[in-house]
């Protein structure tokens, strides 16, 4: 006798890609903004990007009323933390908050693929890649989402030392310009819009570092 | 004032028809340090008398940021209007979750005063002891409600509550009229000038006040002791004073000098100058 299987899932995955390379004193993080259902395009101009406090920011793919709950949760949380704390929280704060959060729901887990970028306590760029529930590490650069897997292996080759048997030991993360870093997301998605159709349409770019927050975007390829 | 016989309970009516443990619970809001509230059509500002129980400890606080566009001034035991400050905050941020929209002020003040009515009507709690002057702005425009002990309340042009507060009360009675069209600085003025009403004598200082504003465009925030100390000096409140003849004037603006470094060390001191976005 096989086990009766739902005719109705509660998920949907609405596509795209989010990137976040951590800098010196910056933090860049990027994801497209096409939302799709299927091979359907629900809109072109969708924001995957949040921004929790004045130091984080968040980018997240999957499933968007999942993405948007939990930003909703996080931005609460921060509220009550300033109330209680009198000050906002710091980006690893932020980063064990969403851990939290989402192994919460582990059991009916929030379908969001995140990635949290921006200054710790000293100034440094960081960056958090999560899974579902919320397995969390901090890393120097990260992709998740759809278009993922053809982004990774790029900024492995880009950014990862070439091996760890050179010697001397080189850092994890080549020391990228600001300006190099973005250059680099830009070149990335364009190539991952190619080959994932779920990528595309615009690409949102958020940069954070000491002097503020500031946005730019770039046109993607529609089809 | 002793009506020992029906006021053990709060649950216990008097002959009178009268509940003796609310109103005891009114005369604890009358005990603690004044507090006034404001409000013209587009701004709602909030003053306090500072008292610290000795010159070694700061004081306590007395004006909470409730949301972007609200806040509160206590009187009264300052714990209890602690403890409501943390149910305004969370209500807020509840409300804004569900409807991703403020809070209107006169909804967040109705479910106060319920809170506040519960603890009139169960034998196992006491009323709170505490009267919260509530300053908020809302699409409905700018509001100042007083809510009390026993769960009342009520919305104001201007009031002032706590110790002292009969003073100031004059003051805004001869002045509320105007308040309606004031501008922010006139606002901010006729607070401190209710505020050194009910000083009686003791002279103004912004180590003495605290000040809050909210208005149209600017999120309630508690102003700093040093620009709070400028505003006193322009306008010339401390001169207002009786001061004989012209030779202590100098004198005066020493003073007030001295007490604006004075005044901003106690506030370094009690650290509630952090900057925080809570505070200011």
């Amino acid at each position: 006798m096989t086990k009766q299987h739902a005719n109705w899932s509660p998920y949907d995955n609405n596509g795209g890609s989010c990137v976040a390379i951590a800098g010196a004193d910056y933090c860049v993080i990027a994801a497209d903004t096409r939302m799709s259902t299927g091979y359907n395009i629900l809109t072109r101009d969708y924001s995957k990007i949040s921004q929790l406090t004045d130091k984080s920011v968040m980018a997240s793919s999957g499933f968007q009323a999942d993405v948007k709950a939990l930003q909703k949760v996080l931005s609460a949380r921060h509220l009550i933390y300033q109330h209680q704390h009198n000050k906002q929280m710091s980006c690893p704060a932020m980063a064990q908050l969403l851990s939290n959060t989402l192994y919460y729901k582990r059991f009916f887990p929030y379908y969001a693929f995140n990635v949290l970028g921006g200054l710790d306590n000293e100034g440094k760029g960081c960056v958090f890649t999560y899974d579902a529930v919320g397995s969390y590490e901090r890393v120097g650069y990260s992709a998740q989402g759809s278009g993922s897997t053809l982004i990774m292996p790029f900024l492995d080759n880009q950014l990862k030392s070439p091996s760890p048997l050179l010697l001397p030991a080189k850092d994890a993360v080549t020391p990228l310009s600001e300006t190099e870093a973005v250059d680099l997301v830009k070149t990335v998605f364009a190539s991952a819009t190619e080959r994932d159709i779920y990528t595309g349409d615009k690409l949102e770019i958020v940069i954070l570092n000491a002097s503020g927050i500031r946005r730019e975007y770039m046109d993607l390829r529609r089809d | 004032m002793f009506r020992n016989q029906y006021d053990t309970d709060v649950t216990t009516w008097s002959p009178a028809g009268r509940l003796f443990q609310v109103e005891y619970a009114m005369e604890a809001v009358k005990q603690g340090s004044a507090a006034i509230g404001l409000r013209s059509k587009t701004h709602v500002v909030l003053a306090c008398v500072n008292k610290a129980n000795s010159e070694l400890s700061s004081h306590q606080k007395k004006i909470f940021k409730v949301d972007n566009h609200i806040g509160v001034a206590i009187a009264g035991l300052t714990a209890d209007g602690r403890v409501l400050s943390r149910y305004m905050r969370s209500e807020c941020i509840n409300y804004n979750y569900t409807y991703e929209s403020l809070l209107p002020v006169g909804r967040l003040v109705v479910q106060l005063a319920d809170k506040a009515q519960v603890c009139t009507q169960r034998s196992w709690k006491r009323p709170y002891g505490v009267g919260l002057l509530v300053a908020g702005l809302d699409e409905s425009g700018a509001h100042l409600y007083y809510n009390c002990p026993s769960g009342n309340y009520f919305e104001y042009q201007a009031f002032a509550i706590g110790s002292r507060s009969q003073a100031a009360k004059t003051y805004l009675e001869r002045r509320f009229e105007n308040f309606m069209s004031s501008s922010r600085e006139d606002l901010i003025k006729d607070a401190l000038i209710a505020t050194r009403e009910s000083l009686q004598g003791e002279k103004l200082r912004s180590s003495v006040c605290t000040v809050a504003v909210v208005g149209v465009g600017e999120a309630f925030h508690i102003l700093d002791q040093e620009t709070v100390q400028q505003l006193i000096d322009t306008f010339e409140i401390v001169k207002e004073e009786e001061a004989p003849p012209a030779e202590p004037q100098p004198a005066t603006e020493q003073d007030a000098a001295a007490e604006q470094a004075s005044g901003a060390d106690q506030g370094g001191a009690a650290g509630d100058q952090g900057g925080s976005p809570m505070d200011i």
